[in-house]
């Protein structure tokens, strides 16, 4: 077993795709670096925080893209979003057969607000042009910097998500919204509430996430592969019937759970009969547990 | 500005839009067409209930007004900064919002976004600026963050950010920086009902801002770094 959590970008994609199937687009020896960074002295990386290209997953050709979190936590500043925007491109340019996302980022890099804000909007179109051209979109949740802010609203325009546990998934941050609004509003050092709240496990039990699986590069291989079979059955282009779908589940979801104070209350609303033993559940116990309870997932 | 001077200028043929808790909806007049109108006002926090509830009225446009054009007027301050909203999944209701807009577009529909006062990052990404284009007001104010929060979260000073906002389109708020960037596609000025009949004529299918952000000199990369990956090459040197 090898964690997906504590690998680089570039382990994710050397260990998840094929061996030695990984191409790259744009590589660190083409020296492509934020023009932003320099001037407010911050550190810049040859590939600017993202490895984009393509590779072999269990022995078919996709595109694919990998957040690295190492470097300023995986935020999307002007290059990095636009090297996702032209993977996508590609893609659809050369009718890809799927695209994987292995996603990290704290959302927009403040560092070049303004572009990365842009930047994140042109990625989350690409992604929607690219189910548009047929092919399936899969994003991959299990670093340690989670996937927030726009990022977090991209994973979420792919056709399914694949979370571990210890995956986080949201939109502001923790630490964010208690500077915003209290501590008495969300008490970023209370991990165990953060992990309820943002974790792989409670996103599963509302359908925000369609697969989870235990922190292991195999498992997060295979639910990639999952993924993309069951994005096809499902549809991959938007239609009006889907997303009505989806507005009537996530209305649901908000009268059902909409006076929870806690992500403990909502699993017990759901039926599970002792939801305070959830967190601390295995991977597949907790699979066994929430396949009876948990909630349809919105595509 | 607030919406209902906006509108008056906006629609001079007439309009029926009505505001319920910080949303508007409904519909007015634009030349020979009937454009469905959505929006926020009072600089909306964007929470669940109000991102569903745009997202339901551009369904139904969808449903029940094939083809009709339509106009998002932006006026927020961001995503609701609650654990409520969090744990009830706000980025998949955002994300919706965000695909709701794009069926609409592949559906036929035309989609101007206009910023009238105010967008700031969560709530601008999915309703605005997934707009076939995107406009603003000359005193809109279009950010991801304050100056001073962007200090504390990037440890560099705010007198030095202050300094780099005056030259540089990257940081600094207002919509003339994001006209440079291509994010916004134009300023509008003077007649705004003839504004929007013309953006709604020209309202571009694919999405062409990286290349705008170029050619404005606001983006001087993104666009390169985009063609060498479509050709397979490096980025060429300007």
């Amino acid at each position: 077993m090898s964690s997906y959590l504590e690998l680089t970008a570039r382990e994710r994609l050397a260990r998840l795709f094929d061996t030695g199937s990984f191409e790259e687009f744009l590589p660190p020896a083409a020296r492509v670096i934020s023009p932003h960074l320099a001037q407010l002295d911050a550190p810049v990386s040859f590939d600017d925080g993202v490895a984009v290209g393509r590779a072999v997953l269990d022995g078919v050709p996709v595109f694919c893209a990998a957040q690295e979190g190492g470097f300023m936590g995986g935020a999307v500043g002007e290059v990095h979003g636009a090297k996702l925007t032209g993977m996508l491109r590609r893609a659809v340019a050369e009718r890809a057969s799927a695209v994987v996302l292995l996603l990290e980022s704290g959302g927009v890099r403040l560092h070049e607000a303004n572009a990365g804000l842009i930047a994140v909007s042109e990625v989350m179109r690409a992604v929607l042009d690219t189910r548009a051209a047929g092919i399936p979109v899969v994003a991959l949740v299990g670093g340690s910097n989670g996937c927030f802010g726009g990022m977090g609203i991209v994973a979420r325009c792919a056709n399914a998500v694949v979370m571990s546990e210890e995956g986080r998934l949201a939109m502001s941050g923790p630490e964010v919204i208690e500077t915003a609004s209290g501590v008495e509003e969300f008490d970023s050092r209370d991990r165990a509430l953060v992990w309820r709240t943002t974790g792989g496990k409670h996103r599963y039990l509302m359908g925000d996430c369609q697969f989870i699986a235990a922190d292991d590069v195999a498992r997060f291989r295979q639910g990639a592969v999952d993924a993309i079979a069951a994005s096809r059955t499902a549809g991959v282009e938007l239609s009006l019937a889907a997303l009505e779908t989806e507005q009537s589940l996530l209305g649901e979801r908000i009268a059902r759970f909409g006076e929870c104070t806690d992500p403990l209350d909502t699993w017990t609303a759901l039926g599970i009969a002792d939801a305070k033993a959830v967190p601390m559940m295995d991977a597949d116990s907790f699979a066994a547990t929430a396949a009876t309870h948990r909630l349809g997932g919105p595509q | 500005m607030n919406w209902i001077e906006v509108a008056a200028l906006l629609f001079p043929a007439g309009y029926s839009i009505t505001e319920r808790d910080n949303f508007l909806s409904g519909s007015a007049r634009v030349g020979e067409f009937d454009v469905a109108v959505v929006g926020t006002t009072e600089h909306a926090p964007i929470g669940v209930e109000i991102a569903l509830a745009q997202a339901k009225f551009i369904l139904q446009t969808v449903r029940e007004h094939p083809g009709r054009p339509i106009l998002i007027l932006v006026d927020t301050q961001g995503q609701r900064l609650r654990h409520r909203d969090e744990m009830l999944g706000i980025n998949s209701y955002m994300a919706h919002l965000g695909k709701c807009v794009d069926l609409a577009r592949r559906s036929g529909h035309k989609i101007i976004g206009l910023v009238y006062d105010q967008a700031l990052s969560g709530g601008f990404i999915t309703s605005g600026l997934m707009a076939d284009a995107c406009y603003a007001l000359p005193d809109a104010t279009i950010r991801v963050m304050g100056l001073p929060a962007m200090a504390r979260i990037t440890k560099v000073p705010e007198e030095r950010l202050i300094e780099l906002a005056a030259s540089n389109p990257v940081f600094a708020p207002g919509p003339e920086n994001y006209a440079r960037m291509g994010g916004i596609e134009a300023i509008w000025q003077g007649d705004l009902g003839a504004s929007l009949a013309k953006a709604l004529q020209d309202a571009p299918q694919a999405d062409s801002r990286s290349a705008l952000g170029q050619a404005r000199g606001g983006r001087k990369l993104a666009q390169s770094v985009i063609d060498a990956i479509l050709a397979g090459r490096n980025v060429l040197a300007p």
